[in-house]
């Protein structure tokens, strides 16, 4: 069996969706929890839930294909450390797409207010109406939200170092167009 | 001899009658609550604070009247800034109306031991009329009466301005009420 040299069409458009609504949902969260309570506000509240799901959907979706489609290897080149470094926050990342949705729904129902996808589809409340409990899962939700944005700016600039200083071309593998470039 | 006891049984059976009568309403175990929409995302309210006057006797309910008083003050819907939110001008303007109202006109019987109460909702400064379906249940000495009506929020001017988007807040409320009376 050959190795794949990079990971497959679904998995780089999984990847990048994901990419795009995380990079959407974090700036609104942001945005939302500052503005007094008004119809926008609703409006934002909303639509940063719906985002959340989807990026839980997301990372259910690359998960299960990642479990049924070999990764492209990391070069021969690159050290032991770095590809333990790699693969761990490959898997904190992993761990945020699930936990930060997941605070995030429990918030909702703790405070009061349900998640209902896209306006149409209910999702149910796992716990009840809960008010300390809820401003602590705010508390959660935003430290994991912290995390996340350090654990992406690591994998951004480690995505920048391999393709600016190491030029292994391990960024083409989520990146096909750089790849079509170089050959 | 037999036209008196008739008479005595029928005194009897008309002063069992009036003792069926509920009317002392449980403050502390009836509730005054609503749902609202935001965003299609049920959000339930409550009215902590009211005076709720009902006489009721479920074999005649249709003679049952209720006059029910919400200090709009004690309003809970659902979190600190809403609450903070419906009191001002757009929503209850609690300061110029702080009571809404109802008023029973009649009650007819819908069968099923379900009822219907008609009578003059007062919200806001403004009256319109609200038919409140309803049920009763006998249980422990104590009359339990449920039932759950909608009502349009615009009708009154509740959530006026920037919050009359029914796309975000619908205009529907749902408000269900549970009183107990002995």
């Amino acid at each position: 069996m050959t190795l794949p040299v990079r990971y497959t069409r679904t998995a780089v458009a999984l990847h990048w969706l994901a990419a795009i609504l995380i990079f959407a949902a974090f700036p609104l969260g942001l945005i939302m929890s500052d503005l007094p309570l008004s119809p926008l506000k609703l409006k934002l509240i909303s639509y940063h839930k719906w985002l959340g799901v989807s990026v839980f959907l997301l990372a259910a979706a690359r998960l299960a294909w990642r479990a049924t489609h070999t990764p492209p290897p990391l070069p021969d080149v690159m050290p032991a450390w770095q590809r333990r470094a790699a693969s761990g926050l490959h898997f904190l990342l992993y761990l945020l797409l699930f936990a930060i949705p997941l605070s995030g729904w429990l918030m909702s129902s703790a405070k009061g207010f349900q998640t209902v996808y896209f306006g149409v589809l209910p999702l149910p409340d796992l716990i009840g109406k809960d008010k300390a409990l809820g401003d602590a899962l705010q508390e959660v939700h935003e430290m994991l939200n912290y995390g996340l944005l350090a654990l992406v700016s690591a994998h951004v600039a480690a995505a920048l170092k391999h393709q600016f200083i190491d030029r292994d071309g391990i960024l083409a593998r989520m990146l096909p167009f750089l790849d079509r470039r170089s050959s | 001899m037999m036209m008196r006891l008739l008479i005595a049984l029928s005194l009897l059976l008309f002063a069992s009658a009036q003792a069926a009568e509920f009317s002392a309403v449980q403050a502390d175990k009836s509730a005054i609550s609503f749902i609202t929409k935001q965003m299609n995302v049920p959000v339930e309210g409550v009215f902590r604070k009211f005076t709720a006057q009902i006489r009721i006797d479920p074999a005649k309910a249709e003679a049952g009247q209720a006059r029910i008083e919400i200090d709009l003050a004690g309003i809970d819907a659902g979190s600190a800034e809403a609450n903070e939110e419906v009191k001002g001008k757009n929503w209850f303007n609690v300061r110029e109306f702080p009571q809404a109202g109802f008023i029973s006109g009649s009650v007819k019987a819908l069968g099923g031991g379900r009822f219907e109460a008609s009578g003059r909702m007062t919200i806001k400064g403004r009256t319109r009329d609200v038919r409140a379906p309803f049920t009763l249940k006998q249980e422990k000495g104590v009359l339990i009466l449920d039932g759950r009506f909608p009502l349009k929020r615009l009708d009154y001017g509740i959530g006026s301005g920037v919050w009359s988007d029914t796309a975000v807040v619908a205009d529907e409320v749902q408000v269900r009420f549970h009183f107990v009376l002995k």
